[in-house]
């Protein structure tokens, strides 16, 4: 193993441990104000819309709608028939290969 | 490094840019940046774990998107053992993927052949159907979306998620707070 590649292991560890341990510390514990409920209550729309956003509409840092989009648009529909994770995961995969086998 | 960093998209980051030539220098901050969206996540379970602060600090590693999601109420509230036990199957499950696709990646052939890129953001869709039970949920799940997108060709990964995160401050308006008020009042003493 490389220098480099030891290097960026290494930050990349002592980075990501202080980025997830500072809210734990700082707030753990604590009767909260409701004005930080309601934040967080929508955290979860905000972050989850962001993700599969920027997984689905774009492929590295560039907008692009593929075969994955109409996959996960399929996976998206089955969840809001029959409210089941397992099926709207299994229908994103199977439509997004199918596509890309044509 | 799937063992100690333990964040995909970081890790991906970071390959990339030693792939491409850069140092570590380079590849650190960019990993960073994809993980700083654990910033919000972990200011939002905080408060819902228990211990002193050294085992609330290591319990903050184990948040991850699948399992900060799963494990989140709905009231701003987390379930900790669920965060800890989702946690605890994907990290065993990511080492071992991380194992075969060492040893054995070259016979298994383009996994994205098999759609399986498919299946995180297919889950995270899901996740967010399930929360988008109010308008204001849909509206700050398109704001964060739009916030994203917009930001995602001229900003360095992780950017455009992170900054999304800034749509749950509508949350701050009168209205949404006045109805977290009304919530707590109606289950009781507020925990």
């Amino acid at each position: 193993m490389t220098t480099t590649v030891a290097l960026t292991i290494a930050g990349c560890t002592a980075a990501t441990a202080a980025i997830k341990a500072v809210g734990p510390i700082v707030l753990g514990g604590r009767e909260l104000p409701t004005w930080f409920t309601s934040v967080v209550i929508l955290l979860s729309p905000a972050l989850l819309a962001a993700l599969v956003a920027t997984q689905v509409f774009a492929e590295g840092d560039r907008l692009a709608l593929e075969a994955d989009t109409a996959g996960v648009a399929a996976g998206g529909l089955v969840y809001w028939r029959i409210e089941s994770i397992v099926a709207c995961v299994a229908i994103a995969a199977a439509v997004t290969a199918v596509l890309r086998a044509l | 490094m799937s063992a100690i960093v333990f964040a995909g998209s970081a890790q991906f980051t970071a390959i990339s840019i030693l792939a491409a030539g850069g140092g570590a220098g380079a590849a650190v901050p960019a990993a960073t940046l994809m993980n700083s969206r654990f910033l919000p996540m972990s200011a939002a379970v905080g408060p819902s774990f228990s211990g002193g602060w050294l085992r609330r600090a290591l319990k903050g590693q184990a948040v991850v998107d699948h399992s900060w999601a799963l494990s989140s109420r709905g009231d701003g509230t987390f379930d900790e053992h669920l965060l800890l036990g989702a946690s605890a199957i994907a990290y065993v499950t990511w080492i071992s993927g991380t194992a075969v696709g060492a040893l054995w990646g070259d016979a298994l052939g383009d996994p994205d052949k098999l759609g399986l890129d498919a299946i995180f953001p297919a889950f995270f869709f899901g996740l967010l159907l399930n929360e988008m039970r109010s308008n204001r949920a849909k509206g700050v799940a398109a704001l964060g979306a739009a916030i994203a997108l917009a930001l995602l060709t001229f900003t360095p990964p992780g950017i455009p998620v992170l900054v999304a995160s800034l749509a749950s401050l509508m949350g701050l308006t009168r209205r949404a707070r006045a109805e977290v008020q009304e919530r707590q009042e109606a289950e009781g003493e507020p925990r």
